[in-house]
């Protein structure tokens, strides 16, 4: 077919340089640094090309298997809470009236123009014993001695919560945005209450969306390391600690090569999950 | 009986009035049409009647009770959306199952009329298809179903044909009007298609700018317009506006023309449809025109005469080929008693 030939063309043409960007400057040393998991590591740092699979005996260790164990509820914990939180206030915001729907949309993005460093930053101002927190609760004589609110895993996932909680949003707003105002009243036309139209009509179709918004959540919390160090203060180690101290301490190139093979798993696993259910919900 | 009636009904959106002062009843059993050019305000007494908007003023009451008071959900009333609003998520069976299942019935009741009514739509082998896999046809037919199976004492259609072709939309109008014999319930049809409106209903309410221009059956509403607009609106016809006086019509610029005076004197306006137009040899005292256009239609001709001292050309229909030639002067009459007038 003349016409399949011409458009295949037609993509290749527009696909090409990012696809040829994408393979030289991602894919390709991607996979070199994974290929050092198969090998031992210098003594003085490096890599030593000397075929082993002790890395991965490693990663099965209880020490390892505990700390992706623990990042994995972390991000778990905060994708629900996200979920649970960015989903209401998606809905309400795609309710709005333009002129605030567009205010709403930029309170929710504004953070995003602030360096992330600065944004955790804040909050262990907020947070610390003598902070703005503890200030106010014992201002209004809710406590009496500051609270221990810094440094353990709560702060962590609020942390991170407070982070990526704009991914979740913005994905599923649009999907509100977009869903035909007259499919809610067709439900409500044949009997549906509002509560019943939400759950059968409104939620369905913009479950693929919420999906997107939780993957979006998931990855970067998991690997996250920056939270977990200056909020979780070195205590709550997670996967992501994991990884840059055996790049930039230990200077173990193949064992670091391991855990971020977990991480790279962990994500085709979420993002394939997702496809499977959006293809079904979607299905034409 | 009446089974709905719509009393002084009001809504304005802004500075912009959707409906004025709209009162309508509406028989059991009926198939009505709201007609009217787009921005008449059909579709805001539609989705009032549906509970999707509340009227600034005036009242609706079915069967009696007041329906303004209950939630949409809870209103007897199913609608048949113009862009048809099937659930894209769920099956054809599914989709039309969705209201039966909100009535928690059994669910072997609730198979058995879904079954029913596919089949009275002749879509049954499509029951586990998803509404993105259906013909624009096939899907207006799910639409129906879906807005029948409920057995609603009032259902309303919303252009439901607009969506079809031609050819699909003669089958479908047939259709429409076969089953509501079947079903007996009754049909409120907006549209803005007047031979739609005519074919299908039982009575038209004529709308425009928010006002209801005139309700009568569809021979009525051709031969007897009451207003300007519906004379103009209906149909093709030659409109003169000049006045009565003397229980004589004259036409500005013209003078008298043929008609039987009903209506007293005063500022008026005279329609005569092109069928009822003759032309011929002109002698004093007629209306006198040159033949400036001859199209032939198969069935019809239609003459356009120019008429000096009249802004509009007059439109002649003949039945089948005319004889007559561009350039020809002819006299242009009428039978008094076929002309309408309609008083300002």
């Amino acid at each position: 077919m003349s016409r399949g030939r011409g458009s295949n063309l037609a993509r290749l043409i527009f696909l090409g340089p990012g696809l040829i960007m994408l393979t030289l400057l991602a894919v390709v040393p991607m996979l070199l640094m994974l290929s050092t998991m198969f090998f031992q590591r210098g003594r003085f740092g490096g890599v030593v090309y000397e075929f082993t699979t002790a890395n991965f005996s490693r990663l099965f260790q209880p020490l390892y298997l505990n700390v992706i164990q623990d990042s994995l509820v972390v991000a778990g914990l905060v994708t629900v809470l996200a979920l649970l939180i960015g989903y209401p206030t998606a809905y309400a915001i795609a309710q709005l009236p333009p002129k605030w729907k567009t205010i709403a949309l930029l309170a929710v993005m504004l953070p995003f123009w602030t360096n992330f460093l600065i944004r955790m930053y804040a909050w262990t101002i907020l947070l610390s014993g003598p902070g703005l927190v503890n200030e106010a609760l014992t201002g209004i004589g809710l406590i009496d001695k500051p609270l221990d609110l810094l440094y353990n895993r709560g702060t962590v996932v609020v942390g991170l919560l407070y982070g990526y909680l704009s991914l979740m949003i913005l994905p599923i707003y649009s999907a509100v945005e977009r869903l035909d105002p007259r499919l809610r009243e067709a439900s409500a036309n044949l009997g549906a209450s509002p509560v019943r139209t939400f759950f059968s009509v409104t939620l369905p179709l913009t479950l693929p969306s919420a999906l997107i918004g939780a993957v979006l959540v998931f990855v970067p919390s998991f690997g996250n390391f920056v939270v977990p160090e200056i909020l979780g203060g070195g205590k709550a180690i997670m996967v992501g600690n994991l990884i840059r101290d055996q790049f930039l301490k230990a200077r173990d190139w193949p064992f670091g090569a391991t855990i971020a093979l977990v991480m790279i798993v962990v994500t085709v696993v979420l993002l394939l999950a997702q496809a499977v259910v959006s293809r079904r919900t979607r299905s034409a | 009986m009446t089974l709905l009636s719509i009393e002084g009904v009001s809504r304005k959106f802004g500075n912009v009035t959707a409906l004025s002062d709209v009162s309508i009843d509406i028989q059991q059993g009926e198939f009505f049409a709201l007609l009217g050019p787009s921005g008449c305000g059909k579709t805001t007494l539609l989705r009032i009647l549906a509970g999707f908007e509340t009227p600034d003023s005036g009242g609706v009451r079915l069967d009696g009770g007041d329906l303004l008071k209950l939630a949409p959900h809870k209103r007897p009333v199913n609608l048949m959306f113009q862009s048809y609003a099937l659930f894209p998520h769920m099956t054809v069976a599914k989709n039309v199952a969705y209201g039966l299942e909100r009535e928690n019935l059994p669910r072997a009741e609730i198979k058995a009329r879904v079954g029913e009514v596919l089949e009275k739509v002749g879509l049954e082998p499509m029951a586990n298809r998803r509404p993105a896999q259906l013909s624009g046809g096939q899907q207006q037919r799910v639409a129906l179903a879906r807005a029948i199976v409920k057995r609603p004492r009032l259902l309303l259609l919303d252009e439901p044909l607009s969506a079809l072709d031609k050819k699909v939309r003669a089958e479908m109008q047939l259709e429409l009007k076969r089953l509501q014999h079947e079903v007996g319930i009754t049909f409120v049809v907006v549209t803005h298609d007047q031979e739609e409106a005519m074919s299908l209903a039982d009575r038209i309410a004529v709308m425009d700018q928010g006002r209801v221009e005139q309700v009568d059956a569809p021979v009525t509403l051709y031969d007897r317009p009451r207003t300007y607009f519906v004379a103009d609106f209906i149909g093709a016809n030659n409109l003169f506006t000049g006045a009565i006086r003397g229980g004589v019509f004259s036409a500005e610029g013209l003078g008298p023309l043929p008609s039987k005076a009903t209506t007293a004197d005063g500022p008026s306006a005279l329609a005569i449809r092109p069928e009822r137009v003759r032309l011929t040899e002109p002698t004093p005292g007629m209306v006198q025109g040159v033949v400036v256009d001859v199209s032939f239609y198969g069935g019809v001709s239609h003459i356009a005469v120019e008429v000096t001292g009249l802004g509009r050309k007059v439109l002649a229909a003949t039945q089948g080929s005319a004889r007559i030639t561009p350039g020809t002067v002819v006299g242009v009459t009428w039978r008094p008693e076929d002309a309408v007038l309609i008083a300002n």
